[in-house]
């Protein structure tokens, strides 16, 4: 599978006016490949994952196409979207854990949404506890309460219920930040593993956190305020930034083996721009070591290495 | 300064309070001025439990916490009140922190009217500029502003001025840095270090081993309430002996080493699930190398996945 | 009925912290519990203050519509006594006159003029509502925040306490004793009414504080030196403020019907006038069936603006108070 997105443009409809969370975001992802989206707070990652799968009712598609196996994704128009949904593209969404029904049983809530997608529960039962028994979850699971089970089992069984049909693309949002170290590792292994094991083609592995991006995603792909600040392998990424604010990041974070002491580690000063109204050029300016008066124009997102596309004037 | 001895905490949970909960069981420590101490923990090890009942925010079930000597149960209302001018806690949410219908001064007003009430406004002035000077924040970016208006890292920093209004001796930073962003977590670490250095003691409750590692003198590690591993943060970290903390080590994403790599060195099986088999009812620790204490007990198998 | 839930993010700023509450309970946000928020644009929080909370109070039509009908009546209850030509219970005039210019609403068959008795009756009315409504308000209150606050042995003792005095049919009760009693004032019927209508608000109060008990805010105030009693009513009560208020206007519509009910039964004092005594004198003698519509018309109006007034007030208010009801 191959998703192609082309000057994608999805905004915020408030009382104030536009809030324009994704202004502009090309990039592709390749069959087969994990694509970590990482970014702070409000710069336009969720937004990103969720325009893939399902607009809610404050966002509006304002431009650009999505391309999925060669067919452009129907995003403004719900009604179509519903084809490609949990068959083609899926989503294990931010707090998944809440997500599920707290006066249902897992196996009824599975049942439900299986059946409301056409699919006969009775077919794929087979198939379902075999993947829960992959995850380390029994066929009891399908008999209990969500009340019942631990943050990391919640998880893993949202995740095999989206990724049953195997879909060709799926987004997965922060699913491990509402997590325990050890149940982190282990969701972050699995999604790994339902590629190798080819129930998912491609994955965008949506979060905040570099460091499990760098353990579990092939590519990552850095975004700031709305805009693409730099895509390369996770290696690069994490050892060989280009863009700024990628640099900074990464620098920032703390490791096992770094103390205050030794090395002292600096944040970013100052906050990300308001996107009601943004800076024209480039969006990181204001808070750049490198900024110069280039900037005014809003760099374009391009290759400077093979398979490494940074959005800078300093690099380019 | 702080002393924890044999602490407990038992919670009556389930209809009429027919079953009994432990979230803390047989905890001693101790903390002295001018060292961050960290407690490292995943949910239910009841690190956030000790922080609260440190701060008298619940009542402890057995054992004591004494501070400069004197036991902190049963102290009366002005009693209390002198405590907390010397013991203050930050929490983790910084947006539930301050009430939404008020600025987000109003912190500082309560403790002005709780502390200082003789206080001219020109001297309160001075003294909030200095708090703020020494969190790094500016007045005229945070003073007169709802909550809603400010980012989580300057509702955080907010908190700790607020704190150091009050000349304090020890800070219960419960979880104070998962909830900010990256950019901002570090600047904030960088301010608990400086604040250890002017004297001040901190305990830092945290479930992120790089931070504690990053910023704290001694290192506890919690685990469903009891401690299994404790002594000083580089004998810990470089030399973990408890499996639960090799296991912790292992999961932790690293940007140097994949996962894999550490297992082998680490001696642990394969990707830990992080459910716990059944509390040990042993608390008792032994000394592996000098300040090194390590935790008894069978539940020295990794958990099951 | 709808409870105020804020932190709303719908009609706000989207991925960073949402729009400022409205004075109503605060539910925890989502969007920034992953990481700290980027800040929202500086502005100044909408509807946060008195004045923008009247800007918006002002352009619900129900609120203004209800508050009007209201308005109108509490005029006439302070201003008809002053212009009315007749005492009340004066029973001189011609029986059973329907509205002239003398009588302007006409007469009762026992000579009485009707429009005075009606302004009188509205004063009655009011005065029952706000003591009766007032006292049921302050009890709800107080056994509410008390129940939620303690929790424990205290909840438990107050939520029994709740539940007995909610679940006793309260007009049988009234009935009860309003015959024994032989009541005199309306004060005292107004009391009945209070010690009586609190439960469901009680009950309410609790549920909220409890939610509210467990933000952290509330911890800060404790770990600022305030005493239980201090925390309650500077941190709690402000964020339940709207609540509070709705809680009030309905407290004192309910006060109101009930006095009414109570005096149509015969049970309030005879020696007065009011709405509900009026409506009982009619019956008794038999004004329907004389077509003496001038003497039941106006109090049975009288009830159904009054309160009917303040619950579309109230209705408007929840709207207000609750940006995800206002039509954007």
């Amino acid at each position: 599978m191959s998703l192609s997105v082309d000057n994608l443009a999805v905004y915020y409809r408030t009382l104030r006016g536009d809030v324009r969370a994704l202004d502009g975001v090309t990039f592709e992802i390749d069959d087969g490949e994990i694509m970590g989206l990482a970014g702070e707070s409000g710069c336009g990652k969720s937004t990103l994952g969720k325009s893939l799968i399902r607009l809610d009712g404050r966002m509006r598609h304002v431009g650009g196409t999505v391309t999925l196996d060669g067919r452009v994704l129907p995003l403004s128009d719900d009604r179509a979207m519903n084809a490609f949904r949990y068959k083609e593209v899926s989503i294990v969404p931010q707090y998944a854990m809440s997500a599920l029904n707290p006066t249902r049983k897992v196996g009824k809530i599975a049942k439900e949404l299986l059946e409301s997608r056409g699919v006969d529960f009775e077919g794929v039962r087979p198939e379902f506890v075999r993947r829960l028994e992959l995850v380390g979850l029994t066929l009891d699971v399908l008999g209990m309460f969500p009340i019942e089970l631990s943050g990391g089992m919640k998880q893993r069984a949202v995740m095999v219920l989206s990724t049953l049909l195997d879909p060709s693309l799926l987004i997965a949002d922060e699913v491990t930040s509402a997590l325990d170290v050890s149940s982190q590792r282990a969701v972050a292994e699995m999604l790994v593993e339902f590629r190798e094991r080819q129930f998912v083609k491609s994955l965008v592995f949506i979060t905040h956190d570099l460091a499990i991006l760098y353990q579990a995603a092939d590519t990552i792909l850095v975004m700031y305020a709305g805009r693409l600040a730099e895509k390369a392998t996770s290696d690069a990424v994490i050892s060989r930034p280009l863009h700024p604010y990628t640099r900074l990041l990464v620098s920032s974070l703390p490791e096992v083996g770094v103390r205050y002491e030794n090395r002292r580690l600096s944040g970013i000063p100052g906050k990300p721009p308001s996107l009601l109204e943004p800076p024209a050029g480039c969006r990181f300016r204001d808070r750049c070591p490198l900024a110069s008066a280039m900037c005014a124009k809003q760099p374009p997102f391009v290759e400077v290495e093979p398979g490494h596309r940074v959005a800078c004037w300093a690099v380019t | 300064m702080l002393e924890l001895d044999s602490v407990s905490k038992v919670y009556k949970v389930g209809t009429f309070g027919g079953r009994s909960l432990q979230a803390v069981r047989d905890v001693s420590f101790d903390l002295r001025t001018g060292e961050i101490v960290s407690l490292i923990g995943e949910s239910g090890s009841g690190k956030s439990t000790i922080g609260r009942m440190i701060l008298r925010l619940d009542h402890v079930t057995s054992g004591s916490i004494t501070f400069d000597g004197a036991d902190i149960a049963g102290l009366g209302h002005s009693a209390t009140k002198a405590y907390y001018g010397a013991v203050q806690g930050v929490f983790q949410d910084p947006f539930s922190s301050y009430n939404p219908v008020f600025k987000a001064d109003r912190v500082f007003a309560m403790i002005r009217s709780a502390y200082f009430p003789g206080v001219g406004s020109d001297e309160w002035r001075d003294k909030l500029y200095a708090s703020l000077a020494s969190v790094g924040l500016s007045p005229d970016e945070v003073l007169n502003r709802y909550p809603h208006q400010l980012s989580g890292g300057q509702l955080q920093r907010l908190l700790i001025a607020r704190a150091l209004l009050l000349d304090i001796r020890l800070l219960v930073a419960d979880e104070i840095i998962s909830m900010l962003d990256a950019s901002t977590r570090i600047d904030v670490l960088n301010l608990l270090g400086e604040l250890k250095e002017r004297g001040l003691g901190i305990l830092f409750i945290t479930h992120d081993l790089s931070l504690g590692n990053y910023i704290s003198d001694r290192t506890m590690i919690l685990r469903r309430g009891r401690i299994v591993e404790t002594g000083s943060t580089a004998s810990v970290f470089g030399n973990p002996v408890h499996p639960y903390t090799r296991m912790l080590l292992a999961s932790v994403p690293q940007t140097h080493h994949r996962w894999g790599e550490l297992d082998e060195v680490l001696g642990v099986g394969n990707g830990a699930g992080g459910e716990a088999p059944e509390t040990i009812a042993d608390t008792r620790l032994v000394e592996v190398e000098h300040g090194h204490f390590v935790a008894l007990g069978s539940d020295a198998e990794p958990p099951v996945p | 009925m709808a409870l105020s839930r804020q932190r709303d993010v719908g009609a706000g700023a989207v991925p960073q912290a949402g729009l400022a509450t409205i004075g109503g309970p605060v539910v925890t946000a989502e969007p920034s519990a992953a990481t700290g928020g980027a800040p929202a644009p500086d502005r100044a929080p909408v509807a946060a203050h008195r004045s923008e909370f009247l800007y918006f109070a002002l352009r619900n039509w129900k609120f203004v519509a209800g508050l009007s009908v209201v308005l109108v009546f509490i005029a006439a209850a302070v201003l008809g006594p002053v212009v009315a030509a007749h005492a009340p219970l004066e029973f001189n005039g011609p029986t059973d006159q329907p509205p002239s210019s003398d009588y302007w609403f006409g007469t009762t068959s026992f000579g009485q003029d009707v429009f005075s008795q009606f302004v009188a009756g509205l004063r009655a009315a009011f005065l029952v509502g706000a003591l009766g409504g007032g006292l049921a308000w302050l009890l709800g209150a107080v056994v509410g925040f008390t129940a939620g606050y303690r929790g424990g042995a205290v909840d438990d003792v107050l939520n029994m306490l709740t539940n007995v005095v909610l679940v006793i049919p309260t007009l049988a009760i009234l009935i009860i004793v309003s015959a024994y009693m032989n009541v005199h004032s309306y004060t005292v019927e107004a009391l009945l009414i209070g010690l009586t209508s609190w439960p469901w608000a009680a009950r309410a109060v609790r549920a909220q504080t409890f939610t509210l008990k467990t933000r952290d805010f509330v911890d800060v105030a404790r770990l600022s030196g305030r005493s239980r009693r201090q925390v309650i009513t500077s941190e709690i009560a402000p964020n339940m403020s709207s609540y509070l208020l709705m809680m009030f206007i309905l407290l004192f519509g309910g006060a109101i019907l009930i006095g009414a009910s109570l005096d149509f039964l015969g049970l309030g004092p005879a020696t007065s006038v009011s709405l509900g005594l009026m409506m009982n004198s009619a019956f008794l003698s038999s004004a329907l069936v004389l077509g003496s519509w001038w003497w039941f018309l106006p109090p049975g109006i009288g009830i159904i603006g009054i309160v009917g007034g303040l619950y579309v007030m109230n209705v408007g208010l929840d709207e207000v108070f609750n940006p995800r009801l206002r039509e954007l």
